[in-house]
């Protein structure tokens, strides 16, 4: 069977689900091309707010990475406009090339509007529509005391407004109309709305008409108003609408009138052309939130798999991403002849809700502050039954109707099978529920077959509790767990926060990230004081008391509660003198036993704490320094021979795992870390089972990661081949500070490599600016670390006596 | 009641401890984050771990070993049956004092 062609302009989050469908409906029939202006994939749009706030990163919102390109044969063209359709020939034809279709999609989506203001042109006037302008904003939140006027007051415009003033800077916006979001709110809701963000520091101008943008040098400088105010700003964004990107089109000579003119089919004036998404017109209107979009990129699968499916516009519902902002509305809440409104209020909460009922049925709904009900309001809109039996309770939701009790899982119990779950994607109660009788049983197996909360999230927690009330007590808890009770968040969520919210101190991460205890437990709090100190190693400082006891001792405790003692020996060498040091120490502190360990040093057991401090400063007078034998941080560098003594040795494998011990000591990690470096391939230092570890052979060095040889063992995986030795140390000094920015604590680098994948680590440390830069926070943070903390704790002996000794007072 | 100034407060670090030694067995004193000062046994009543050494958090402190955490003010056990001693203690111009009835030598004889 010859596979037809498809070409698609545009990968939007309209035509990425057209595509999947596609895929689902036709696995084999199509060879796709896919060109897109942006020089990337299809990625999840709405989700850029939470990256602006800092709350996601880039990659988590990617929807189809190139892997998923090619499992499905499609040829992808990014960065690559294109210059024109012939319509005779069926070609498209982009700046690298023309190539022909049987069927041509176009999904340009929309462009942003910005108003031709005086000085719109200026460096620092930007939209707010793609990864560009997102990393523009975050770019410009990094100077310290940075200004930003936002004009637009709608979702987009208020998202920005957050997601800036989260990052730190000052925020000004500017609406038009007299309450915010004045599509989807009425004044109340907005009121509340306005009331939220000026809490958050942001300063609201309603009623505000923009006058001109001026600026200095060509760059922003201020926003004046009609009334003659002036904003000053170093960023301003327009995020006042969007308009059909429909040029394309139109020069292809197709029917366009605001958007280009689609059928229920999705087909344009040619049969051969599809349409999906921001760019058309259907029926006279446009559109320009997900959930219609993803009904049409269904059509546009079933159109072209020549199955019968036309697209309906529904009911929409609206709630904002901004955390901390419930608010929701759907349908028409405009008041009129022959509407009721119910209104709730709770002041002491910010609690708004209003109801609008026509001819005993339920129209419209906005509700601020508490929107747990929403959904359920969302499906009386949408299926239009009359209401009159419960109207006296109806504001109060679904678990005060027929009298059953006031379990918060009882609201979606009630909830029918076609109550709408997943806004974005149109997902209906019934086929979550079918999809868990067809044992998808937890939230990523529902995710994956329904879609349901796969876009924005914001059902995550109704979908779970859809699970909850099917499955009962068989529903697992989500596999993201928070760090432990004191917190709702992951590991990695924290991380994120702390660098993207720049979050400097432990009271800072209590207070900001919702920390439920006063400071945290012993699980959550060595693992912020470690974050804390990998991303602010000058701002913070490493905290003992968050420390685990051999740690902030600096000695491992034993099992009788006494200490052992390890000095280091760099690359494992030592000398007489050292030897005669550490005997004379094991002497004078009646150490019972002396041990050499797998990692090629003594260590010295059974020491009572209250001799530490003595034991390490008769070992310091020695030259010796502490091993961290029980940190947190890198412990050894074992090695071989080398060529100073071995026939097959055929580098100088001694003085490269000295070199790196001397470079990486005393630097703090999420595990302990530990090298080694074998002088040829026979590999008599083991380097194959190291975090790190590195063979020498005649051409230079083969550096290895993510190595184990305790509970787990792993063979190492190759991360890089390098000519010379100080390759060789730069290699390893990058990965072991990609390791300290991105791994969850407690996690050794074979696991966090598992996790992030090798091809992630490979390909950042590629790039030599990369690596240079990593190379230069780890000596940044070194500046602090590598020092011997023996030294440090020897000058304070007393702390380690103890306070008082009552037993001797009957001496006195 | 008869108190012993065992220390200044300062000596004790903030979210810390320190050991006290008397006849009846080590006593561990804590400092929370707020400033107040709590009394115990030092043993933990699981494996004898050294409670003095452990994590301070909230009232609470986590034992180095094996991670039982105790309520610094009762000395209840958390999700344990288990209770370690609590001993009355006092700040003073910057000085702690500890009720030293039953813990000296003397009492011992």
């Amino acid at each position: 069977m010859t596979r037809k062609k498809l070409v698609v302009i545009g990968a939007g989050m309209a035509s990425g689900r057209a595509l999947e469908h596609l895929f689902d409906a036709d696995p084999d029939g199509w060879d796709v091309t896919l060109f897109n202006a942006e020089p990337r994939g299809n990625y999840n749009r709405i989700m850029l707010s939470p990256v602006l706030s800092g709350e996601k990163s880039y990659e988590e919102i990617v929807t189809h990475d190139e892997t998923w390109y090619a499992d499905h044969g499609v040829t992808y063209r990014f960065g690559e406009k294109v210059t024109e359709v012939d319509r005779i020939a069926r070609t498209v034809t982009g700046e690298n090339g023309t190539v022909d279709y049987d069927k041509l999609l176009i999904a340009t989506g929309s462009n942003p509007f910005m108003i031709p203001l005086p000085g719109h042109d200026l460096d620092g006037v930007i939209a707010y529509r793609d990864l560009e302008d997102t990393n523009r904003m975050i770019d410009a939140s990094a100077t310290q005391g940075a200004r930003a006027v936002v004009i637009g007051g709608g979702l987009l415009g208020l998202e920005a407004a957050a997601g800036l003033r989260m990052r730190g800077m000052e925020v000004t916006v500017v609406h038009l109309m007299g309450h915010l979001m004045d599509r989807q709110l009425d004044p109340a809701a907005g009121y509340l709305l306005r009331k939220d963000l000026e809490r958050r520091g942001i300063d609201v101008r309603v009623s505000s008409n923009s006058k001109e943008i001026v600026g200095e040098d060509g760059k922003v400088k201020a926003l004046v108003l009609e009334d003659g105010t002036e904003l000053p700003c170093d960023l301003l964004v327009m995020a006042v609408g969007i308009r059909p990107n429909t040029a394309l089109a139109a020069e292809a000579g197709l029917a366009v009138g605001r958007g280009i003119h689609v059928d229920d089919q999705m087909i344009t004036s040619d049969e051969n052309i599809l349409s999906v998404g921001e760019c058309i017109e259907h029926d006279g209107a446009v559109f320009g939130l997900v959930a219609p979009l993803y009904d049409q990129a269904k059509v546009v699968a079933a159109t072209l798999t020549g199955r019968d499916a036309a697209f309906t516009p529904k009911e929409l519902s609206t709630k904002l991403k901004v955390t901390g902002c419930d608010l929701f509305s759907a349908g028409d809440f405009a008041e009129g002849e022959g509407r009721e409104d119910i209104v709730y209020r709770d002041p002491a909460r910010g609690i708004y809700k209003r109801l609008v009922i026509e001819n005993d049925r339920l129209i419209g709904a906005v509700m601020y502050g508490d929107t747990a009900d929403s959904n359920w309001f969302f499906g009386l809109i949408q299926s239009g039954e009359d209401i009159s039996e419960m109207r006296e309770t109806l504001i109060f939701g679904p678990a005060y109707q027929g009298g059953a009790a006031s379990d918060p899982l009882s609201a979606v119990a009630a909830l029918p099978r076609d109550a709408e779950i997943c806004g974005c994607n149109g997902i209906c109660k019934g086929t979550i529920t079918d999809a868990i009788a067809g044992g998808a049983t937890d939230l990523g197996a529902v995710r994956a077959q329904t879609k349901a909360s796969a876009s924005c999230g914001t059902c995550t927690g109704l979908v779970e509790q859809v699970l909850q009330v099917t499955l009962g007590d068989d529903f697992q808890a989500p596999a993201a767990q928070p760090i432990c009770g004191c917190c709702d968040l992951t590991h990695e969520d924290v991380r994120r926060l702390i660098k993207g919210r720049e979050l400097k101190s432990q009271d800072a991460v209590w207070q900001e990230l919702g920390w439920k205890t006063r400071n945290g437990c012993h699980v959550c709090r060595p693992a912020v004081n470690f974050y804390l100190l990998a991303d602010w190693p000058l701002e913070y400082r490493d905290d003992p008391q968050s420390r685990f006891v051999n740690e902030r001792k600096h000695a491992n405790i034993q099992k009788d509660g006494t200490f052992s003692v390890v000095p280091r020996m760099w690359g494992g060498i030592t000398n007489a003198a050292e030897l005669r040091a550490i005997a004379d120490a094991a002497d004078k502190y009646d150490v019972p036993t002396v041990k050499v360990t797998g990692g090629q040093r003594i260590d010295l057991l059974g020491v009572k704490g209250e001799d530490l401090p003595f034991i390490w400063a008769d070992l310091n007078e020695a030259g010796l320094v502490s091993g961290h034998a029980y940190s947190k941080g890198l412990r050894t560098v074992k090695t071989c021979v080398g060529t100073d003594h071995c026939r097959f040795g055929t580098q100088d494998s001694t003085g490269l795992g000295i070199k790196l011990e001397q470079i990486l000591w005393g630097a703090w990690t999420p595990h302990k870390v530990k090298l080694a470096v074998s002088g040829c391939p026979r590999n008599c230092a083991e380097a194959t089972c190291k975090d790190v570890g590195i063979i020498c052979v005649d051409s230079g060095y083969q550096v290895g990661v993510g190595g184990a040889a305790g509970m787990d063992v792993k063979e190492t995986e190759r991360l890089v081949d390098v000519a010379s030795e100080a390759e060789a140390i730069e290699w390893t000094t990058a990965f072991i500070q990609l390791y300290r920015e991105n791994a969850k604590y407690l996690d050794r680098p074979y696991k966090w490599v598992a996790k992030v994948g090798l091809d992630w680590v490979k390909e950042t440390l590629a790039s030599a600016d990369d690596r240079a830069r990593l190379v230069a926070a780890f000596e940044l943070s070194q500046s602090i670390y590598r020092k011997d903390p023996w030294a440090d704790h020897a000058k304070q002996a007393e702390r380690f006596q103890p306070l008082a000794d009552l037993t001797l007072e009957a001496a006195e | 009641m008869s108190w012993i100034d065992i220390c200044a407060i300062d000596e004790i670090p903030l979210r810390g401890a320190r050991k006290l030694k008397t006849s009846h067995g080590c006593i561990a004193v804590f400092r929370t984050a707020d400033n107040e000062v709590f009394a115990t046994s030092n043993t933990c009543p699981h494996k004898g771990g050294p409670l003095s050494e452990g994590i301070v958090h909230g009232q609470s402190v986590t034992c180095p070993l094996h991670n039982w955490v105790f309520d610094l003010e009762t000395g209840q056990a958390r999700g344990e049956t288990g209770k370690i001693a609590t001993y009355p203690l006092k700040v003073e111009d910057g000085r702690v004092l500890i009720d030293g009835s039953g813990l000296t030598a003397r009492d011992a004889a």
